[in-house]
């Protein structure tokens, strides 16, 4: 079963399978470098758990959990 | 050599960019506005080997889709100006990330030269970057810079100057596979768009077909316009969206991110880039602080902190040499006073002109220090964090993130400018939160309203001033929330924005970064004050000084003097009882000028809040600037006095009127705060979005703020006196 982004737990790893958004949210999505395949981590929740804040391709992004629902991943083991 | 050479400085934000362009062009910079937009257009001018280079700064965007403001005026500088050269700023320690604005200026052809940026930082993270394969594998030249030490500018002017030359002018576009699919649909729309000539003065032909596959709403709108074959290409692109849809399960432009985003990955594992430490060795200092100050506890602590901080800084600091503009202006007015000879060409100068400029210019150093803190705060990346942190919050009110900025900036912190708050309300993407915030964001206490809190407060409330001045601070926010509020569920509904948004890495900003930041701002205040506020003081000094008394009244004045003079009362007792009949005559002179009899007119209804005649003088004058607020009061209470500067006297004059209590000032503290933003305001809120909203919120704040004023002065009369 495909999981969104909003599951990931503070410091889980995943890679992004599909991004459901389209239109302008799409696009920035993209821009931002969240394309299929994409490795990212959560690296922390703004105080009321909404925001999140994700490492992704050496920067930090932050989204809500809206738009975190439209990103599907498959979790990571963590390797390091 | 003859002839100009124009760069164009572009990159991601935060990618170092303005730092490179401030130490490239130090001082010589000219500031402007893009036309009818209100992204800021930075140039500098300078020589380098007789050739007179002129730098753009073009504004920090992402990507060269049509997302933002920001990323639209950079495309448009591109291809209508065609500067000779773009410099592409690379933050060299988020190398792929920033890679992907360059492969779009190669697939547009434009030369292009790549500055690695923050080369001492990525050498600090153990990131490995072979500068000469990049520049071999991407085809063009490589220079590696410190933009904060200004190292390997000059080298990086040479190479852009010399590229420029070698290309000439010409454009050479990129051709980037995109996979059996688009492929053949991107030939064939560029077989179209070359027949016809299609945008092709403009665009290279392959750029176009790939922003009709990218559904970019800027070229689709512009080839409907145009005709041609635009009807024809849009069915192309949905036949292949399609067979993507069908095929693939994904849509053209997800598959265009893909495959640049694949070649970047593929040129960099070519042993450009590689890492000394793995990911979990790398110190990583941004992350601890993030720890720290975004922590669920400490994260709010800290920030109301810096906050708190902020504001008495300001104040204590800020002080010292508002104290000293106020004695530099106060003997001005003096001298004035003693080289020019009574009449109404001295009170013009002294009372208008003097009085009216003083009591603004004496807010520059407060308003500098704020702005100091804030571009310190912005610069370091911590800004960035109070909006991820207070986003959730702000949300509940239909705001954004961002909102915060703009509240902050207009004096959420105390001793803001509306005008730069509402300027700030541009990184809004959705037209209905920034029309909320832009709507909301006046209420805030910016610096020209803190005189008259200060008096007020100096007046009323003196055991307790920081804490009144805090709870003002308070109130303002909950007004402004409350009203968004409502906004957001009444006349401008709609869907919250995307918060999508990069946290950067906390960075120690660069003095020259912060002071060139601030004194940007500075300016212009200092320009509002030197253009619109003068001629709104003279304006003011004309209303309240025409038309003069009847000659009848002003002998009978003239007659009690005559008396006085002629009484048996000694020197000192005569002198008194003048200054006294001279206020009497003033005070007359006032209630009988336009300004008295509009301020009169309003008083039947204005006294519901405890305003007389005066006191709506004073805030018919705050519309053209609050600043003028004060100085208004000071006029109307000291017009004709000997000595015109003495502000401390104006709080105990106010304090001993008995037209004053402690309601009323309450209720022109409320009202001060809320009422129509100053003319300078609205004419930017217009600009930012429409004359109906500004004149919307000239009307709406004022009817609100007197509401509440009414209640605070009935309730205030019950409880306080």
């Amino acid at each position: 079963m495909q999981k969104s982004l909003r599951t990931l737990g503070v410091h889980e790893k995943a890679r992004i399978t599909s991004i459901t958004a389209c239109g302008e949210m799409g696009r920035r999505l993209r821009d931002m470098g969240l394309v299929t395949g994409t490795e990212v981590e959560v690296v922390g929740r703004a105080p009321l758990k909404d925001p999140v804040a994700l490492r992704l391709r050496d920067f930090t992004l932050t989204l809500r959990n809206n738009e975190a629902d439209c990103i599907m991943i498959e979790r990571m083991e963590d390797k390091s | 050599m003859n002839g100009t050479t124009t760069i164009a400085l572009a990159g991601n934000p935060n990618s170092g960019k303005t730092t490179l362009f401030n130490a490239i062009t130090g001082a010589r910079q000219r500031v402007g506005n893009y036309p009818g937009i209100t992204v800021e257009r930075k140039e500098g001018t300078i020589n380098l080997d007789d050739v007179k280079i002129n730098v753009v700064d073009l504004p920090g965007c992402y990507s060269l889709s049509a997302y933002s403001q920001e990323e639209l005026v950079a495309r448009k500088v591109l291809v209508d100006e065609r500067p000779d050269i773009v410099v592409d700023i690379v933050d060299a320690t988020r190398l792929e990330r920033h890679l992907y604005l360059a492969v779009q200026f190669f697939e547009l052809g434009i030369p292009v030269v790549l500055a690695l940026n923050m080369m001492d930082e990525a050498g600090k993270q153990g990131v490995r970057i072979d500068s000469a394969r990049l520049s071999s594998l991407l085809n063009c030249p490589v220079v590696e810079t410190v933009a904060r030490s200004g190292q390997g500018k000059q080298e990086l002017m040479r190479k852009a100057l010399d590229h420029a030359k070698q290309r000439g002018g010409i454009w050479e576009p990129l051709k980037i596979s995109y996979g059996p699919d688009l492929d053949v649909a991107l030939d064939y729309m560029v077989e179209k768009i070359e027949a016809s000539r299609f945008m092709t003065n403009r665009y290279p032909a392959r750029w176009v077909a790939l922003k009709y596959l990218e559904a970019d709403a800027e070229v689709l709108a512009s080839g409907r316009t145009l005709g041609g074959p635009a009807q024809e290409l849009e069915a192309i692109v949905q036949r292949t969206r399609e067979h993507i849809q069908k095929t693939l399960n994904t849509v053209p432009e997800a598959l265009i991110a893909d495959y640049r985003y694949g070649l970047i990955n593929s040129i960099l594992r070519q042993d450009v880039l590689s890492h000394e430490r793995t990911q979990k060795e790398r110190i990583d200092v941004s992350a601890k602080l993030d720890s720290i100050l975004t922590n669920r506890l400490l994260g709010p602590a800290i920030m109301f902190g810096v906050l708190y901080a902020m504001f008495q800084i300001t104040f204590t600091v800020g002080e010292i040499p508002m104290g000293w503009l106020e004695s530099l202006f106060g003997w001005l007015g003096e001298t004035a006073t003693a080289i020019i000879p009574a009449g109404l060409v001295q009170s013009l100068i002294v009372s208008g002109i003097i009085d009216g400029v003083g009591g603004v210019m004496g807010f520059v150093p407060l308003i500098g220090i704020m702005f100091l803190m804030i571009s310190f705060l912005e610069d370091s990346g911590y800004m960035a964090r109070v909006a991820y942190m207070l986003d959730r919050i702000l949300r509940i009110f239909g705001l954004h993130g961002c909102s915060a900025m703009p509240f902050i900036v207009s004096g959420g912190i105390m001793g803001g400018c509306a005008v730069p708050g509402v300027m700030a309300t541009r990184t809004l993407r959705s037209p209905k939160e920034k029309l909320a915030t832009l709507i909301t964001a006046p209420f805030m206490p910016c610096g020209a309203k803190l005189p008259v809190f200060l008096l007020l407060i100096a007046a009323f409330f003196s055991e307790n001033e920081a804490q009144i001045m805090f709870l003002i601070t308070l109130f303002a926010w909950t007004m402004a929330l409350l009203v968004s509020k409502l906004l957001r569920s009444t006349i401008i509904k709609g869907e919250p924005t995307p918060f999508i948004m990069e946290l950067p890495p906390y960075r120690l900003p660069t003095l020259q970064g912060v002071l060139i930041h601030s004194w940007e701002r500075v300016w212009q205040y200092i320009r509002k004050a030197g253009t619109v506020i003068l001629a709104v003081s003279v304006l003011l000094w004309a209303a309240m000084t025409f038309p003069g008394l009847p000659v009848e009244e002003a002998g009978k004045f003239e007659a009690d003097r005559q008396a006085i003079a002629t009484s048996a009362h000694d020197q000192e007792q005569q002198q008194a009882l003048i200054v006294e009949i001279d206020n009497l005559e003033a005070q007359a002179t006032l209630k009988h000028s336009v300004a008295g009899r509009i301020g009169s007119f309003f008083e039947p209804v204005s006294q519901w809040a405890g305003f007389d005649w005066r006191t709506n003088i004073a805030l018919v004058g705050g519309f053209a600037a609050k600043e003028v607020i004060v100085s208004t009061f000071g006029t109307a209470y000291s017009l004709g006095e000997v000595d015109p500067e003495d502000s401390s006297s104006l709080s105990s004059r106010i304090a001993a009127d008995p037209a004053w209590n402690k309601a009323t000032a309450l209720a022109l503290i409320v009202f001060v705060l809320l009422y129509a933003p100053c003319f300078v305001t609205v004419v930017t809120m217009a600009k930012e979005s429409s004359w109906r909203w500004a004149l919307f919120s000239t009307c709406f704040n004022t009817a609100l703020g007197f509401g509440l004023a009414v209640a605070a002065y009935q309730v205030g009369s019950l409880l306080l006196v």
